[in-house]
């Protein structure tokens, strides 16, 4: 066992982890922080999305050693200071980008990794950046739209509800 | 105008804020003090005979609490199934036992031979790793059509032949088809594949087991659409445990699509073992497990042939059938190929005779069962398949055939058992035409073809039965239970109150349509009402979510229970009020006496049933809570017509979908955001099964598809967006909201639309196509193109 200490959400963390304790599974089993979901075991479906020192990466493809001493963001930490939603968890409640649930904090957390690099994307990169991240309930349709609302794009054009 | 609340209002949904902060509550969030993990070893044979199960070393690796075999299953129930059909000659299908572990013999790549209980998860998978099995392999059979073959490998050593069911329907009819077969003046035939499917819920299945010695209660948290049906077939069939001591509990649950229908072995497995070892019991399935032991969908191989007269009116249907059951019956795989797919095959369309045949075989893989939309798809493909094909083989309009043979009278008998009550196709497919642009798409096409690549336009209608379903009907068809729901309104002194309902969501939105409704009924905010569901312990016997049945069966029993919540309540106004009970009414949460100003608060009825001070004590039982059960007369028909409009690259075979317009008629409507999101969802699977996925087996019965590197999901670049109405309602006449669900309908409406473009794309570059098989690949494309 290894110790290991990052900072999550911008508190202190720290755990006893084996070699091969996925960074999903420390934040998940270690700290508590349930909101990253794990949906395979092939890095494909994106449902465990974290930032690592600002960057997006699947917590299920990085061992929790690897984090060790780093600054990592989970969807716990995304709504504003006074605990309401973020203009992204909002835009996506709005736009109705959810339905499950079970994808969407990969799928925020995607979206701001996206918008911090290409603060208005056009529909096409944002289908084409979340190549990473699967959703089975929504057919996309509501989550583009929710990003690029997102984004301070007007919407109103693209179809219904 | 759009409504701010109530029946009609795109109300936001209220479940997304915990969904969007990382505060759902899933199983596999759930952990117990003291649990402890099973590990599941599967066979990575589809057919062989278990000669040794040595779990003796594995017994000392670290951390092991216990390890289980098919030998500590032998004295207890199998895995039931929860729907008989009786044979073309009256005889009940084959049911072959299906143990919870596997004993003597394995019958599939993924079935559960051992199950180590460890401390940790990882010491459970590394003294899987120890046990030492033996498996004499056996010849497999994966096709069906070779399964049905004399000498063909026996998965099942009692059944020769493989053949779960061989069913005739309506068998009467044969005779008065294969004449209409001979007098047609055209006969149009089609041999298809409806393609196997993995449902691929984002939320891989979790089960965990607990026992509380202090009083004998079994507790199991799974990810299920109806924890009750769980309940009652593990309870009763399997482990012998009465309900009173069983709980069942489905928290949030992250998507379903059918395959969280179904009883599992891991579920009964977690329960049991939990009282063996006395402390929780938790698996968690990896996504490799779940392409091994979800059960799948689809998997149909058909033959259907369409008759019709010179002047191209449809006089008589004929499909023959082979349903892959995989290895052994799941829940209810029965029914998909028969009740829910026979009685679909008049579709949109008045053809007066109609044959179905179906055999269902078993073969050397995972289980079929219901997969979103369930027989329906299948019914649908092929229908409007072979009507596409028929259009261009008589060389008439697709859209004018199916416009010529459309029902456009309702109620209307089918010839295959079911009676639609409203629909109304002329104007689902006007809808479409309007929205699909008809008349602008040959300036479409050449703009592609004008960029080297062929366009195609591709359009079909639907027809499904939902809300499932009249309890008597379904059990003269086989069905082993009712499928009635339930729901108990409890209104709090204050006012606010709490529905519990049998229906279950996971992903559907019912904490928010569902509190809609009893908003609209009672004249009160939908912050004041919470909705209660996927726990035994809280909600009354209730038969849960599948069948787009939810807000038809689920909202239909709320009603009744909320009516009678009014009811009551009036009485008690009156009673404050002094007037007579038939004077007063119920507006915007207050009641009045008809005719005068005197009125009373919601909350002050609520107050006076709770702190029943000066109440008629006689004549009304203080509290207000009440409790329906709710069957319904008939199934639902939901209907619509989909185009899909294709650009297909004829040097690589690549299709890309660049419009899809949905016309659907849901008849009334709770929440069209929620509905809308639905539709979208249900395309994306159907243009997934119509382009990308297929679940693929070797001939040895290896799954070749079993990750996401090789199961092709859709992805958000794969689709575009959709251009989706509901506008066109006729309500449904037999339920209280008029309402006919909509959670299937873009599933089973959208992959012929997609086919059929794709068709149509490649006969405008100068290529005779009769048919393509989903999914329809480059290779597949190029191949069809260039043959």
């Amino acid at each position: 066992m290894t110790q290991v200490k990052m900072t999550v959400n911008g508190k202190a963390a720290s755990g006893e982890v084996e070699g091969r304790t996925l960074l999903a599974q420390f934040l998940r089993e270690d700290q508590g922080l349930t909101g990253t979901h794990i949906g395979c075991d092939t890095s494909q479906c994106g449902a465990c999305v974290v930032h690592v020192n600002g960057e997006a990466v699947k917590a299920c493809t990085m061992l929790a050693i690897e984090a060790d001493g780093a600054n990592v963001d989970t969807i716990e930490g995304q709504a504003d200071a006074d605990g309401s939603l973020n203009v992204i968890q909002q835009a996506f409640q709005d736009h109705h980008g959810l339905q499950c649930g079970f994808c969407t904090p990969g799928m925020v957390m995607s979206a701001a990794a996206l918008l911090k690099e290409n603060p208005k994307p056009s529909e096409a990169e944002v289908r084409h950046y979340l190549d990473g991240n699967i959703c089975r309930c929504t057919g996309y349709h509501n989550i583009v739209k929710a990003i690029m609302a997102a984004s301070g794009q007007d919407v109103s054009a693209i179809a219904a509800e | 105008m759009p409504k701010d609340g109530g029946i009609g209002a795109s109300s936001k949904r209220r479940e997304d804020v915990r969904f969007l902060t990382g505060n759902g509550k899933y199983t596999d969030d759930i952990n117990m003090r003291g649990q402890a993990y099973v590990h599941f070893l599967r066979s990575d044979v589809a057919h062989g005979t278990l000669t040794k199960v040595d779990t003796s070393a594995a017994a000392e690796m670290p951390g092991v609490v216990q390890i289980f075999t098919g030998a500590d299953f032998v004295e207890i129930g199998g895995m039931p199934c929860g729907w008989q059909v009786t044979d073309k000659h009256g005889d009940p299908m084959h049911e072959p036992k299906h143990p919870v572990l596997a004993h003597g013999k394995v019958r599939h790549v993924g079935e559960p031979i051992a199950a180590v209980v460890a401390e940790t998860l990882a010491q459970a998978r590394d003294a899987a790793e120890a046990i030492e099995v033996d498996i004499a392999e056996l010849p497999a059979v994966v096709n069906m059509k070779d399964a049905v073959k004399d000498g063909a490998p026996k998965v099942h050593d009692e059944l020769p032949g493989n053949l779960c069911y061989d069913w005739g329907f309506v068998e009467e009819n044969k005779g008065a088809v294969d004449e209409a077969f001979e007098k047609a003046a055209h006969v149009t035939t089609l041999e298809l594949t409806n393609n196997r499917l993995v449902a691929n819920p984002m939320e891989p299945r979790v089960a965990i087991g607990d026992f509380d010695r202090s009083d004998g209660e079994h507790t199991l948290y799974t990810t299920s659409q109806n924890p009750h049906v769980i309940r009652l077939l593990m309870g009763a069939f399997v482990l012998g445990i009465p309900e009173h001591k069983l709980r069942v509990v489905a928290p949030d649950v992250g998507g379903g699509f059918g395959t969280k229908i179904f009883h599992y072995q891991e579920e009964a497995f977690c329960t049991f073992a939990a009282k063996a070892v006395n402390r929780p019991v938790k698996w968690t399935s990896t996504r490799s497990e779940a392409f091994v032991s979800d059960a799948h969908g689809r998997d149909h191989v058909t033959k259907i042939e369409l008759a019709l007269d010179a002047e191209n009116n449809f006089t008589a249907l004929r499909t023959d059938t082979y349903a892959n059951m995989g290895a052994y019956l799941s829940t209810f795989a029965p029914s998909v190929p028969t009740w829910l797919h026979g009685t679909l095959m008049a579709g949109n369309y008045k053809t007066p005779l109609i044959y179905v045949n179906v055999k269902a075989v078993f073969t050397n893989t995972v289980p079929v069962d219901a997969y979103r939309g369930a027989g329906r798809p299948e019914a649908t493909y092929q229908l409007e398949r072979l009507v596409d094909m028929a259009a261009h083989e008589l060389g008439v309009d697709p859209i004018a055939l199916r416009r010529q043979n459309f029902i456009t009278e309702f109620p209307y008998a089918t010839p295959v058992a079911v009676e639609y009550d409203t629909g109304d196709y002329v104007a689902t497919m006007d809808k479409l035409e309007e929205m699909a642009d008809l008349s602008g798409f040959e300036a479409r096409r050449k703009a592609s073809e004008a960029k080297g690549k062929l366009r195609g336009f591709g359009v079909n209608c639907y027809i499904e039965a939902c809300g499932i379903a009249p309890s008597n009907l379904v059990g003269q068809l086989g069905a082993r239970a009712g499928l009635y729901e339930s729901a108990t309104v409890r209104v709090n002194a204050t006012g606010g109150l709490v529905v519990m309902t049998g229906s279950h969501s996971h992903g559907q939105g019912h904490e928010t349509s569902f509190a809609q409704v009893v908003a609209e009924m009672i004249g009160i905010d939908e912050s004041m009402i919470d909705i209660v569901h996927g726990d035994t312990s809280k909600v009354p016997m209730g038969m849960g979510t599948y069948g787009s049945r939810s807000i038809a069966v689920g909202g239909s029993a709320m009603v009744r229970a909320t009516e009678k919540i009014i009811a009551k309540a009036k009485k008690i106004a009156s009673h404050l009020l002094e007037a007579s009970e038939g004077d007063i009414e119920l507006k915007d949460g207050a009641f009045s006496v008809a005719g005068t100003d005197k009125s009373v608060a919601w909350g002050d009825v609520t107050l006076a049933a709770y702190v029943p001070h000066n109440y008629p004590l006689d004549d009304i039982e203080p509290g207000l809570e009440e409790t329906a059960f709710y069957d319904p007369a008939n199934f639902t028909y939901p209907s619509g017509a989909y185009a899909c409009e294709v650009e297909l690259d004829p040097d690589t075979g690549q299709v890309s979908i660049e419009r899809f317009s949905a016309a659907d008629d849901f008849g009334n409507i709770i929440n069209p955001m929620i509905v809308t999101g639905q539709v979208h969802g249900g395309i994306a699977q159907g243009v997934g099964q119509a382009l990308l996925e297929n679940c693929a087996y070797d001939e040895e019965g290896q799954l070749l598809s079993a990750s996401y590197m090789d199961y092709a999901m859709p992805r958000a670049s794969d689709l575009p967006f959709y251009d989706v109405d509901h506008s066109c309602q006729t309500p449904c006449t037999h339920n209280p909201l008029g309402v006919k669900g909509c959670g299937e309908a873009g599933a089973i409406g959208s992959p012929p639309a997609v086919v059929n473009a794709v068709i149509n794309a490649m006969r405008s570059g100068g290529h005779d196509v009769k048919h393509i098989d989903m999914p329809v690949s480059p290779a597949r494309v190029w191949a069809a193109m260039n043959g």
